[in-house]
């Protein structure tokens, strides 16, 4: 395999917490699929003969983007997206890896199931595809899926997607039995008989609209449970798109406490509210619910300060007619694993966080929690790097995404800052200059 | 000058908490003596002569049923099995109702079995007779103890100092406990294996060590235990799958290949093949001690009825009444 040097570009690692200025022998060497060099000094006596060289001039050199939660179409859904089309997505999107939801058909429950997405992945040879496992069979809350063996296979967690573990003892079973292979249980934080059949956030607006909605209280009260047995089993815990102030803050004080506990969101909790909702906008009903602004604004406070380890696009493609429906009605879900930079770069822009560990929930964080060997620039692992131009304007067109499914809730949205290339084991496998459906 | 051991002083064996070291070890004595007589051809004692053993079992049970019917007859009683259907049964008042009703017919013994832990010992309190623990709930299962301790002793020549592993459904196991309680009294280090989700919480409190990881839990132990997956009393599941269970918990040549080399494997019974036990080593004559147990229960339960008659006779000897009343004249 060729190597690839990317020279004249800023450097930016932050599981070592590095920020490089562009300058003389800085850059990276990628041969055979690893990185064989990177940082200052790294490119000093190369010879670029027969070499592929990527001038980064005005670019960001950052780790691969690790997305902790993508929903995929395969098997069973098809219609809504494939892998293949996921990971053409992820790739204009800066996505090297990704971790799909086991909420499939027939669901990922059995060895079988995890051996699909992997066969699947290697045809496809683009993004990475990593899965979870349901934590219960057939997502039903009640009977343990076999956590051992498929931990074996490569499960990286369980969960039971967008369901809730309701039942107490279940959940019990579940940390304590998913300790013993240290996986993570990934909860989908919603207490649902309180949640009910709610349509969005519970308030002015949903009573407004004549939605039935879905109070705040329900998420961070399934929360504060879990971590009541989080607390009892000594287990990791993890709690899968929070929302809200509240969930932010047990978050925080759990964390004080020295509980083994995490938490990712979305971007579409920070960057948009219940608000957006707007007329019955199907294209914002997502689960758990838009909030307030408040909440919002409680989001971007807890990425700032590291109480939210990850941002993840919760990416679920939905087709047309699921949701051209009555809001009640439509399925829930919005895609995003191809505008999830972006729409995090807004937050660097608006200067409410800083551009390293804004990265750092994108890549390193999440790698860590699911003990993946991603989201980092070290010399022996895998060449999967993305080069970003930060500071580019343009406007999110849901039609241009890469996407099969177009249920974007960022179409028209004016954003800056882009993925110009993603390059995965050393190969390039997008690049904004050669896209002819790109945005400019 | 030698120290005799206390008389054995115990009206009912309803659990093996509490019980003294020398109480055991009386017991276990006394069933070596009846190891032999069983072996003979004739194999009967008149000890129990005119007596009444009445089996009461709230829960179906083939092997301890029959071995202390066996046990009884071999000392010379009359037995009357009685098993209760569970769906009938109102908790409470009705186990009161039968235990006056019984008790009205004055038998000596009452072998009890009941799926409520301390349901025996409710029913020991309202009866003029010995009562013998035939298993409650997930209490304790005395006899079960014993005759473990007694086939370890007899194939080991000694409790003390032996690292047993008790490997299965903890949480669910009465005989889990009472050997956890028999065999730390007696000077050996307990271990249990379980997954999580099996392992009962504050069970190291009872004095044993907890392990979830079978291959760390049987290093270089003596004797392992294996514990039947008691799914009938699982209220919800405990335990992904048999399969699941199997490849982590159940016990194959491989996996005791991290005991010592002459480990000894024992099961209460009823074995689930290839579920917490290889067959081909449930059928391992040198590794397996599963049918010694067997057979040593019978023993056992005539050592306890042996000890448990001589009490109540001294009792009645004290109180200055005849010996035997309605049940029959001894002798």
């Amino acid at each position: 395999m060729k190597t690839t040097i990317v020279k004249n570009v800023r450097i930016i690692d932050p599981a070592t917490n590095t920020d490089l200025a562009p300058e003389k022998d800085s850059g990276l060497i990628a041969k055979n699929g690893m990185i064989t060099a990177v940082g200052k000094g790294a490119l000093k006596d190369i010879k670029e003969d027969g070499a592929v060289v990527i001038d980064g001039a005005g670019l960001i050199l950052a780790p691969g983007l690790v997305d902790m939660r993508v929903t995929v179409g395969e098997p069973g859904m098809a219609h809504k997206e494939t892998l293949a089309t996921g990971s053409a997505a992820a790739a204009a999107g800066g996505v090297t890896s990704m971790v799909c939801l086991p909420t499939t058909d027939p669901v990922i429950e059995d060895v079988a199931g995890l051996e699909f997405i992997a066969r699947k992945a290697r045809e496809i040879r683009g993004t990475k595809f990593y899965a979870y496992a349901a934590a219960t069979k057939g997502l039903g809350g009640k009977d343990l899926t076999e956590y051992g063996l498929l931990a074996e296979a490569g499960a990286l967690a369980f969960t039971d997607g967008a369901k809730a573990i309701g039942d107490a003892a279940v959940m019990r079973r579940a940390l304590s039995y998913a300790a013993q292979f240290n996986r993570l249980i990934i909860q989908h934080p919603e207490e649902p008989s309180l949640a009910g059949s709610g349509h969005m956030n519970g308030g002015e607006t949903a009573t407004r609209l004549g939605l039935k909605g879905i109070p705040r209280l329900a998420e961070v009260m399934m929360i504060e449970r879990d971590l009541r047995l989080v607390e009892m089993t000594g287990a990791r815990y993890h709690a899968g798109h929070i929302s809200t102030a509240q969930s932010v803050e047990a978050i925080r004080q759990a964390k004080a406490r020295g509980l083994p506990v995490s938490c990712d969101t979305a971007p579409h909790y920070f960057a948009l509210s219940e608000f957006d909702v707007g007329d019955y906008r199907t294209f914002a009903k997502v689960s758990p619910p838009l909030r307030t602004d408040e909440d919002r604004e409680a989001i971007i406070d807890g990425i700032a300060d590291g109480t939210i380890d990850a941002i993840a696009s919760d990416h679920m493609p939905e087709d047309q007619d699921s949701k051209r429906q009555p809001f009640a009605q439509a399925a829930i879900g919005v895609i995003g694993v191809e505008t999830m930079l972006p729409i995090a770069l807004e937050l660097v822009h608006k200067e409410r966080i800083d551009l390293i560990p804004l990265i750092a929930a994108m890549t390193s964080r999440p790698a860590d929690l699911l003990g993946l060997p991603a989201g980092r620039l070290a010399v022996g692992s895998a060449a999967d790097f993305i080069l970003i131009d930060h500071q580019r304007a343009w406007k999110i067109e849901a039609q241009q995404l890469k996407s099969k499914a177009k249920n974007s809730a960022f179409d028209k949205r004016p954003v800056q800052g882009w993925v110009e290339r993603t390059v995965i084991d050393g190969r390039t496998v997008y690049e904004r200059a050669t896209d002819l459906r790109a945005v400019a | 000058m030698a120290f005799s051991m206390p008389e054995f002083g115990h009206r009912h064996i309803l659990g093996i908490a509490g019980m003294p070291p020398y109480d055991i070890t009386t017991i276990l004595d006394k069933a070596d003596e009846y190891v032999e007589l069983n072996r003979e051809a004739s194999g009967k004692s008149d000890l129990l002569a005119g007596r009444t053993v009445i089996n009461l079992f709230f829960e179906n049970s083939t092997r301890t049923l029959t071995s202390f019917e066996l046990a009884a007859k071999r000392l010379g009683a009359d037995t009357i099995n009685m098993t209760v259907a569970t769906s009938s049964v109102k908790k409470g008042e009705t186990l009161i109702d039968t235990a006056m009703t019984l008790n009205a017919m004055h038998p000596d013994f009452l072998v009890v079995r009941h799926q409520e832990s301390g349901a025996v010992e409710l029913l020991s309190q309202k009866v003029n007779c010995a009562v013998l623990n035939g298993g409650d709930g997930a209490h304790e299962h005395p006899t079960q103890a014993l005759l473990d301790a007694l086939t370890i002793r007899r194939r080991l020549g000694k409790i003390e100092g032996l690292t047993v592993a008790i490997c299965g459904d903890i949480a669910h196991s009465r005989v889990a406990r009472s050997n956890i309680h028999l065999l730390s009294a007696m000077g050996a280090q307990v271990r249990v294996i379980a997954p999580p989700t099996l392992l009962p919480s504050g069970i190291e409190e009872m004095g044993c060590t907890a392990y979830t990881d079978m291959r760390e839990g049987l290093k270089d132990a003596d004797i392992v235990m294996m514990l039947r997956l008691q799914m009938e009393r699982m209220q919800g599941q405990f335990v992904p799958s048999i399969r699941e269970y199997y490849h982590f918990y159940g016990l194959t040549y491989e996996k005791l290949g991290v005991a010592k080399p002459e480990a000894l494997v024992m099961h209460p019974g009823p074995m689930n093949r290839g579920v917490e036990i290889g067959s081909e080593l449930a059928d391992d004559i040198n590794r397996s001690a599963i049918l010694d147990q067997v057979e040593l229960g019978v023993a056992v339960r005539m050592a306890c009825l042996d000890l448990l008659h001589n009490v109540w006779q001294r009792e009645e000897h004290s109180k200055g009444k005849p010996d035997g009343d309605a049940t029959g004249t001894e002798g």
